[in-house]
């Protein structure tokens, strides 16, 4: 699979796991998974200020009977971890999808710290993480986190690897 | 000087509620809901301090048929106020945030708040796009609160000045499995 083919393709991928919510704070890895969203008429996409607000609206989708999904940046991670008590607490599901910075042919050494820590963070949470390195992981690790997610009431988050997203051009406007 | 007191006002934003869906806040405010009397369809949180406005906002998105009301203290809407922004960007028509203000962070001693060091909410929310933002300081301003927050006309934000007093705890259902199971059954939900 081509590296762009897997962006493309995921988002059948959230269509098909009948995902109604979309919260996010962008990434330039999640760019055009955002547009397909905005262009979708079933799903709502919700521009977040700060990534703890998507736990929350992720939990309250599910009060109110839809599925959600989160997307966000590695470096949003640490926003989210007390909010993440209450996706424990409740037995909330939970769908992320986290691309890394910090980890490979990173320019920004100030993205290297949350970066390490990101998975480490997730996991002393209580979530799952499952970690997508070639583009034909990407897909398959999605539907599964929903399937665990919406069926078996688990939080998973997916880290999508700075490798196979790509460099962040600094040259290019 | 506002002379409303916390568990009147909580007990008139639900009174006739027919079928209104709460999220309460974590402290006081989750304790005046249930005051007011327990149902299926409130929410109670007892942490995630911050994220009481965006439940609702996932709430409200998922049921566009029902008013959804989200009652919470001035420090836990201080912790999320890029809620307010967020809220105000999707404009939900049927969420209604109702801030119970006293001024005051009531669960650790009572500690001052920025409420009352000059921070106006109502402003904030006013600024961001709520389409009704009003405070609320006496009775007659409760009623139009309590209308707005069932008419789905519009995201609305009331902040009501209430008396700081110290008051006996009434504590609801902590197991949050049970708070959100019920919530989805009283919604006719399958539970997993």
């Amino acid at each position: 699979m081509e590296t762009s083919d897997w962006a493309e393709r995921l988002y059948d991928v959230v269509v098909r796991a009948g995902i109604r919510q979309v919260a996010y704070v962008p990434d330039a890895g999640h760019a055009r998974l955002i547009e397909r969203i905005h262009a979708e008429q079933n799903i709502r996409a919700i521009v977040l200020t700060s990534e703890e607000e998507g736990i929350a609206s992720c939990c309250g989708a599910w009060l109110g009977g839809e599925r959600s999904m989160l997307l966000m940046q590695s470096s949003g991670v640490g926003n989210c971890v007390n909010l993440l008590s209450l996706v424990a607490s409740c037995r909330f599901p939970l769908v992320t999808l986290v691309t890394m910075r910090g980890e490979w042919a990173e320019f920004n050494p100030w993205q290297v710290p949350m970066g390490r820590a990101t998975g480490a963070a997730m996991e002393l949470m209580g979530v799952a993480v499952h970690r997508a390195e070639r583009p034909d992981d990407v897909n398959e690790m999605v539907a599964a986190a929903c399937e665990s997610a919406f069926a078996g009431d688990q939080a998973v988050a997916v880290l999508l690897a700075q490798r196979m997203i790509g460099r962040k051009e600094w040259t290019k406007l | 000087m506002s002379s409303l007191h916390r568990r009147d006002v909580v007990k008139t934003l639900v009174d006739d509620r027919n079928d209104l869906l709460v999220v309460a806040g974590l402290g006081s405010t989750a304790y005046d809901l249930f005051a007011a009397g327990d149902h299926p369809s409130n929410f109670y949180l007892w942490g995630a301090m911050g994220g009481a406005a965006m439940i609702g906002l996932g709430l409200a998105l998922a049921q566009p048929q029902r008013p959804v009301l989200v009652v919470t203290g001035d420090g836990e809407q201080l912790m999320g106020m890029g809620s307010l922004a967020t809220i105000a960007a999707r404009r939900p028509a049927n969420l209604s945030i109702v801030v119970i203000d006293n001024e005051r962070f009531g669960e650790t001693g009572m500690q001052a708040s920025h409420t009352g060091l000059g921070v106006e909410l109502v402003g904030v929310a006013a600024a961001c796009g709520f389409a009704w933002a009003r405070a609320v300081r006496s009775r007659a301003d409760l009623a139009d609160l309590v209308q707005q927050t069932r008419r789905r006309s519009g995201c609305s934000f009331g902040l009501v000045k209430v008396v700081a007093e110290r008051l006996p705890r009434t504590l609801p259902p902590r197991d949050g499995v049970y708070l959100k199971t019920r919530f989805r059954a009283a919604l006719g939900l399958e539970v997993n």
